[in-house]
C-alpha cells in the first residue's frame, strides 16, 4: 500500500458474524502505526511499541472489534480543553494531536463507546483509531483474513483493496 | 505397562527469532496445540495433538511456523508402516473402529494420471478458445429415443417430448455435501458459486436450510436412506432430485451424525429432534431390487409432475455396470457413479480404504454397457470420486461421462488442507464442523468467490484443452476414446477403459 495521504470521508464497518476473534487486526495496528512499520521490529526491535487503536471484545463464540466511530457529534471534541482532539475538515476524521494534550482524559471519560485508551507513562492519551489516514487502506481492514473489517465510503458502499 | 501413546503425526516448528508472541496460533488452533506462557515469554506447541490442517501456518502474521510430517518413525519395515502401526495403538488403546474423513489416500492406481491426451497437428487444424466460440454447456437428464417433426404449411415444428433436463454452462458440479457434514457457511459459499457460475450444487442428505432457499432453483435435492428433511416442499423447492444408494468413500456402509453435532438448526432442517443421533441406515428399507428402486424413481417424479429430472447416486463396485443398467431401465435421468478415491466427512478407515473400485474403470464400464445395450441416452452419467483438476474433468467425459462431481476439489478450494479429520467437527478452516466459534470463519462471501474462481480457471483450462484437439464443443468429446491413450497400462487395463496404448495411431 503506498503512503498516499486519504483526503475523502470512509468509515469502517465491522461485521461480528465474520469476526474469527485472531485478534490480527492489533498486531497490524501496532505495525502500522510504529517507527519502522516492520513487524518484527515493531515488536522485538529496540523501538517503542504503539499501542493498537483497537478495542477486541470476545464471549463465546462472539467476538468483534471495535475502533473509534469517528462520530459525527463526538463527544469527546466537546470534552477536550486544549483542542488536541480535533476534526480533520477533508475527510471528517476526529484525531489527535499528541502535543497539545494534557493528558485530562476527559475525552475517555466521555466517549460512549470507550475507544480512546489512556497513556499511563506519559499520562497522554495514548492511542485512538485514526483510520490510517496516511494509508491508502487502513491497515486492520487490509490484514483481516475473512473480511469481517470493512471499508466503505460516504455513501456506504464497499471499497474493496484493487 | 508402558502405554504406548498414539503415534506423532506431525512437528510443530516455530522459528522463535520471528515469532512476535502475537498468540494468534494459540487462539486459532481448535485441537490446543499451542499455549503461551507469560513466565517465561514462550510459545509452546504440544505436536502430539497437531492434526496437520496448516491453518496458524497460514494465520502466522510473521510466517513462524511450519508444520512438518512425523520426525518420530519407527524402525524401517517394508510391511509395518506408521499408519499400521498407529491405528493398532489406536484400537489397543479405544476398542473401536478407526474413523476418517475425506477420501481414500492410499496409492490406488490413478488412471487419469496414466492417460494422456490427444491434440492437433498438421492433419487437422486445433481451435484457439480465445478467438473462437467453444461450448461447455452440459444437459443432464434423459434423451428422447428419436427427434420426431412435422411439417405443416412448409414450415417443420420440432414435436418430440424432451424430458426434463439440468443446464450446465460447464460439466462440473459440486457434490452432495449435507448441512451437517459441513457448516452453512460452507453450503452457502458452493450454493451461491453454483449459482453465479451457472452450475449446481447438492444438499447431500442434510435438508435445504431455510437460508439456502435463494439458491434453490440450482440445487439436487437428496433423498436417502435416512430420508431427512425430505418432504414435499424440500422435493419442490429443488432443480432435480437424486436418490442416493452408495457413497464412494464408503460403499454399502450408512452414515452417522452424532447428536451433539444436531443443533437446533439442523434438527429444523433434518427434522428431527435436535440432539439427537442422525442415523443413515446402510440400506433404503424400501429397497431391495431394481423394481423397489422404480417405485422410488417415480414416486417421486410423480410428487414432482415428472417436471424434474429423478437421479441415482451409487459408489462404484464389481457390479457396478450391470447395477447402472438396471438403473437406467428403472427410469433415472441420470446415474452418479462415486469412485473409491469419493470423500467423506467420517467413514471407517477399513471400508474407506478397502472397498469399491477406481471411477475411471467404472466410467468406462458404465458407459460400455449401457452403449451396448443401446440405452445410453436414457440416461446422463456423472463421474465422481477424485477428481483433482481439469484434465481429470477431461479424461472422465472422454471415457463416457456427461459431467462430473467435484467435493474434495471445492473444499480445497475453501480453505481444507486434507488434514481426515472432519469427523471431530474441530474443522479449524470451518467447514466440517458446526461449532460457531469455528464456523464463522469461513466467510461465505469469500467461499463463493473462491469456489466460482475454481470453476472458471477449470473451464477455461477445458477449453484450451478442447481446443487443443480441434474439438469446439464438449458434446464432441464425450466417449471419444480416440482422444485418450494410456502410458504405462497393460493390455487387460487399455480394454476395460477403451482405449489404445501410447504410440498406437488411429
Amino acid at each position: 500500500m503506498g503512503d498516499k495521504k486519504i483526503n475523502k470521508p470512509r468509515r469502517i464497518i465491522i461485521r461480528e458474524e465474520y469476526c474469527m476473534g485472531c485478534r490480527l487486526c492489533e498486531v497490524w495496528c501496532i505495525v502500522a502505526h510504529s517507527k519502522s512499520k516492520d513487524i518484527i521490529k515493531a515488536y522485538k526491535g529496540q523501538e517503542p511499541r504503539p499501542v493498537s487503536g483497537i478495542y477486541f471484545e470476545e464471549r463465546g463464540a462472539i467476538s468483534f472489534t471495535l475502533q473509534c466511530r469517528h462520530c459525527e457529534d463526538a463527544p469527546c471534541l466537546e470534552a477536550c480543553l486544549t483542542g488536541a482532539m480535533y476534526r480533520d475538515k477533508k475527510t471528517g476524521m476526529v484525531l489527535h494531536n499528541k502535543d497539545k494534550c494534557v493528558g485530562c482524559w476527559m475525552c475517555i471519560m466521555a466517549c460512549p463507546y470507550g475507544v480512546i485508551k489512556p497513556d499511563f507513562k506519559e499520562k497522554k492519551v495514548a492511542s485512538k483509531c485514526d483510520l490510517c489516514i496516511e494509508r491508502e487502506f487502513p491497515a486492520c481492514v487490509e490484514h483481516c483474513p475473512n473480511e469481517a473489517i470493512i471499508l466503505v465510503n460516504k455513501k456506504g458502499e464497499r471499497i474493496d483493496k484493487e | 505397562m508402558a502405554i504406548p501413546k498414539k503415534l506423532r503425526e506431525f512437528d510443530v516448528v516455530r522459528d522463535d527469532e520471528k515469532c512476535i508472541r502475537c498468540e494468534v496460533c494459540c487462539r486459532m488452533c481448535a485441537n490446543d496445540v499451542h499455549s503461551y506462557d507469560a513466565e517465561t515469554d514462550k510459545v509452546s506447541a504440544d505436536s502430539a495433538k497437531c492434526v496437520g490442517c496448516h491453518f496458524c501456518e497460514d494465520v502466522c502474521p510473521t510466517e513462524a511456523l511450519v508444520i512438518k510430517r512425523n520426525k518420530s518413525q519407527i524402525k524401517r519395515n517394508a510391511n509395518w508402516k506408521n499408519d499400521a502401526l498407529g491405528n493398532i495403538i489406536k484400537q489397543a488403546n479405544t476398542g473401536g473402529v478407526v474413523l476418517i474423513g475425506m477420501g481414500n489416500d492410499r496409492p490406488i492406481r490413478d488412471y487419469f494420471g496414466h492417460i494422456v491426451l490427444n491434440a492437433s497437428q498438421v492433419t487437422n487444424p486445433s481451435i484457439d478458445p480465445l478467438r473462437e466460440p467453444m461450448e461447455l454447456k452440459t444437459f443432464i437428464g434423459s434423451k428422447p429415443d428419436r427427434i420426431e417433426l412435422v411439417e405443416k404449411k412448409s414450415k417443420i415444428k420440432n414435436t418430440t417430448e424432451i424430458p426434463p433436463q439440468l443446464e450446465l454452462e460447464t460439466p462440473v458440479l459440486f457434490t452432495a455435501m449435507s448441512f451437517g457434514s459441513i457448516s452453512l457457511n460452507a453450503c452457502k459459499s458452493l450454493a451461491k458459486a453454483a449459482c453465479d457460475f451457472g452450475t449446481y450444487w447438492n444438499t447431500g442428505e442434510g435438508g435445504l436450510h431455510k437460508d439456502l432457499y435463494p439458491y434453490a432453483h440450482r440445487c439436487i435435492v437428496q433423498v436417502a436412506s435416512g430420508r431427512f428433511g425430505v418432504d414435499r416442499e424440500y422435493l419442490k423447492k429443488g432443480a432435480a432430485i437424486e436418490i442416493k444408494i452408495g457413497q464412494g468413500a464408503k460403499p454399502g456402509i450408512g452414515g452417522h451424525l452424532p447428536g451433539e453435532k444436531v443443533s437446533a438448526e439442523i434438527s429444523s432442517t433434518r427434522m428431527i429432534p435436535e440432539g439427537t443421533d442422525a442415523l443413515s441406515p446402510a440400506p433404503h428399507h424400501d429397497i431391495y431390487s431394481i423394481e423397489d428402486l422404480r417405485q422410488l424413481i417415480f414416486a417421486l417424479k410423480e410428487a414432482t409432475d415428472y417436471k424434474k429430472p429423478v437421479g441415482v447416486k451409487i459408489a462404484a463396485v464389481h457390479n457396478v455396470a450391470p447395477i447402472a443398467s438396471g438403473i437406467v431401465r428403472a427410469g433415472a435421468d441420470f446415474v452418479v457413479i462415486d469412485g473409491i478415491r469419493g470423500g467423506t466427512g467420517a467413514a471407517p478407515q477399513i471400508i474407506r480404504d478397502n472397498v469399491g473400485i477406481p471411477i475411471e474403470l467404472a466410467v468406462a464400464a458404465v458407459d460400455q454397457r449401457l452403449r451396448e445395450e443401446g440405452i445410453r441416452h436414457r440416461a446422463s452419467l456423472i463421474a465422481a470420486g477424485g477428481i483433482k483438476s481439469s484434465g481429470d474433468v477431461v479424461k472422465a467425459v472422454a471415457l463416457g461421462a456427461d459431467a462430473v462431481y467435484i467435493g474434495t476439489a471445492a473444499l480445497v478450494a475453501l480453505g481444507c488442507h486434507l488434514c481426515q479429520r472432519c469427523y471431530t467437527g474441530k474443522c479449524n478452516w470451518g467447514i466440517a464442523t458446526q461449532d460457531p466459534y469455528l464456523t464463522k470463519r469461513l466467510n461465505p462471501e469469500i467461499g463463493a468467490k473462491r469456489a466460482y474462481n475454481l470453476l472458471r480457471g477449470w473451464s477455461l483450462e477445458i477449453k484450451e484443452m478442447l481446443g487443443g484437439m480441434g474439438i469446439n464443443a464438449i458434446e464432441s468429446l464425450r466417449g471419444n476414446k480416440e482422444q485418450l491413450r494410456g502410458v504405462g497400462l497393460h493390455e487387460k487395463e487399455l480394454e476395460l477403459l477403451g482405449i489404445k496404448h501410447a504410440g498406437e495411431a488411429w
